[in-house]
């Protein structure tokens, strides 16, 4: 069989077992929609989500005209919640992107070389862990000032570890193994071992810990604005909680609070749902379990 | 490896974090734009005079060396530096916040592992059968919704909506309550915020105890202890358990500093006076001297409490003492 045959029957076979998992299937799904509600919120957002409307327009509650009602400031809540979808799935990706990708790098060196280097590498990925996350955020955040490159920045400078710590041990066990061996003998050099023998296989688990981290990365997103630390210039769902909650008239205004709150909820528990069933099926003996 | 050795080289290992973090706690407050410390020092809410004092102890008008070697001086004799919107040392702002956080987080945490692990270790027994489904499914959702969103909804249904709880704060201002009814009204005050934080962790050790169960239950020994014919129930509680108790102990540790994030969310929604709210204090008032304060004695309470629960493990896990 050929190389690409056999890597697309590969990718048919996750596939097939994805969708044989129903708590990742219905995370998959509610995630597409908020996708296409990122996508298309010019077209789904019926006003500009920070333009102020009149002062008669104040805390109305929702209408025909203003379907989830306005804000303090006479901003349409509709609109808000449309466009907050753009900035949380934006964070989680980009921060997913830079984390995945520095993490493994870091694991993929220091599990391919050992000794020293992973030693040295080690401590500093301990170190962080060692770290309380939130805090760290809070204080960067704080440091850096308000904007939404900073906050990617932060989330980023903070969750690499995990993803360090997940490829060494695989990239360990990998480094052993006959292909890698043979490649070595024919003259394959250190980086050509690296990148084109072992990174291949450590794909699968970049996968799943992009998922972990792009969950990780809205989570932090959120409590960062809730507490104040967003920014300004585009809102999120935090920074609408931190707005009713500042506001004073949390309890009066139902209509205000709820939409961000569902809103984070339902897209980081299907965040969730979809990593517990992507590392599920990346689980050896996953497949004859379920009788494939 | 003696055990002595062991409990050594824990000790040095968590010396050098707190260096570590002492460091970068100098460097993170220097490195943004626009110089943090003139930032700070500008600040109208300081006199003239108290100015003149910090620049000197802090040696603001040294180079960066001479200001390391100030800081490092301050903190080793515990000064955290002048809160600017509390008008007090930072450190004694900390002193008074500590007792209710450890109060917060201490019961939640307890209520968290007893039901966490007594649910996990019940699905990790059941493996496979539909109540295991259930509490697992449970489990994930409740352990991915955010704290503060969590503590926001509790907070509009059970103290709004429905006023059976306070809203906030941890006792009734004014109310002279005294002996028992001071604690009835702290506990009152304490459901909520608790019952979010408990919602957050208890997925986690529900999580970890059944994987942990799965594993004991097909190593032979409980194969021997059934053949044996004990009592399932005996099985349980002295062989299974037991053994998957130990990997909940290292999390424990482990999690502490992810720990922190639900204590700061809880905190935050129903203004409990502890560290965590302080947090949001700081960051809304930007209070950089307390910010550094807060950030640094949840850094050192995370290390010092690894350091700990690393040393209970190797009390209580027999091959640490003897070969490892």
């Amino acid at each position: 069989m050929s190389q690409a045959l056999r890597k697309t029957n590969k990718f048919i076979a996750f596939f097939q077992l994805f969708f044989g998992h129903p708590m990742g299937f219905a995370g998959l799904a509610i995630i597409t929609i908020f996708v296409i509600m990122a996508v298309f919120a010019p077209f789904l957002g019926t006003v500009d989500p920070s333009a102020s409307g009149e002062v008669d327009n104040l805390l109305l509650p929702p209408s025909s005209q203003f379907w989830f009602g306005t804000d303090d400031l006479a901003r349409d809540i509709w609109s808000q919640t449309i466009y907050g979808s753009r900035i949380s799935l934006t964070i989680g990706f980009v921060a997913a992107l830079i984390t995945v990708f520095s993490g493994t790098l870091v694991g993929l060196v220091a599990g391919y070389y050992g000794k020293f280097m992973d030693e040295v590498l080690m401590r500093i990925v301990d170190f962080f862990m060692m770290l309380p996350e939130l805090p760290l955020m809070i204080v960067l955040a704080a440091v850096l000032g308000p904007s939404m490159w900073n906050i990617i920045l932060v989330v980023s400078l903070v969750s690499w570890p995990t993803t360090a710590r997940v490829v060494r041990s695989q990239v360990l066990s990998l480094k052993e193994r006959p292909f890698v061996e043979s490649s070595r003998c024919i003259g394959a050099s250190n980086f050509q071992l690296m990148f084109s023998e072992i990174l291949p296989n450590v794909v699968p688990l970049m996968f799943a810990q992009a998922v972990i981290m792009i969950t990780e990365a809205i989570y932090a997103e959120a409590v960062l604005s809730f507490l104040g630390l967003g920014d300004p210039t585009s809102i999120s769902w935090g920074m609408m909680l931190h707005s009713v909650f500042e506001s004073g008239v949390i309890s009066e205004s139902y209509w205000w609070v709820s939409p961000p709150i569902v809103s984070i909820v339902i897209l980081i528990v299907s965040f969730s749902l979809l990593g517990t069933a992507v590392s599920d099926i990346l689980e050896p003996g996953y497949k004859e379990k379920k009788g494939y | 490896m003696g055990f002595k050795r062991f409990i050594l080289r824990k000790v040095v290992a968590a010396a050098l974090t707190i260096a570590v973090i002492v460091c970068a706690n100098f460097f993170i407050f220097r490195m943004a734009p626009g110089d943090p410390v003139r930032m700070m020092f500008r600040d109208p809410r300081v006199s003239a005079e108290s100015l003149d004092l910090m620049k000197e102890k802090f040696g603001l008008d040294k180079p960066l060396s001479g200001q390391f070697v100030a800081y490092v001086k301050n903190l080793a004799q515990g000064d955290l530096g002048l809160s600017f919107s509390q008008q007090k040392p930072v450190l004694e702002v900390l002193a008074e916040r500590i007792p209710n956080t450890l109060l917060l987080v201490v019961t939640a945490l307890m209520i968290a592992i007893f039901l966490g692990v007594v649910l996990g270790a019940v699905a990790g027994w059941m493996n496979g059968t539909r109540l295991d489904t259930f509490i697992l499914t449970a489990s994930v959702t409740m352990y991915s919704i955010p704290t503060f969103a969590l503590g926001i909804v509790l907070l509009l249904v059970f103290a709004y909506l429905i006023p059976i709880f306070p809203l906030g704060g941890i006792t009734t201002p004014a109310s002279g309550y005294e002996g028992f009814d001071l604690i009835k009204d702290v506990g009152w005050h304490m459901f909520l915020p608790a019952f979010s934080i408990v919602i957050w962790y208890i997925g986690e050790y529900v999580i970890l105890t059944r994987s942990s169960m799965i594993d004991v239950m097909g190593q032979e020994y409980i194969t021997t202890a059934q053949a044996k014919g004990l009592k399932k129930y005996k099985i349980l509680k002295n062989h299974a358990l037991r053994n998957a108790l130990l990997p909940v102990i290292t999390i424990t540790g482990v999690n502490l500093a992810f720990a922190v994030a639900g204590v700061i969310e809880a905190e935050t929604v129903f203004a409990w006076p502890g560290v965590g709210r302080l947090a949001y204090d700081a960051v809304s008032q930007r209070d950089y001297p307390l910010l550094q304060g807060v950030f640094m004695l949840f850094a050192f309470a995370i290390v010092l409490a690894n350091l700990a629960i690393d040393l209970i493990y190797g009390f209580i896990d027999p091959r640490i003492k003897v070969g490892g």
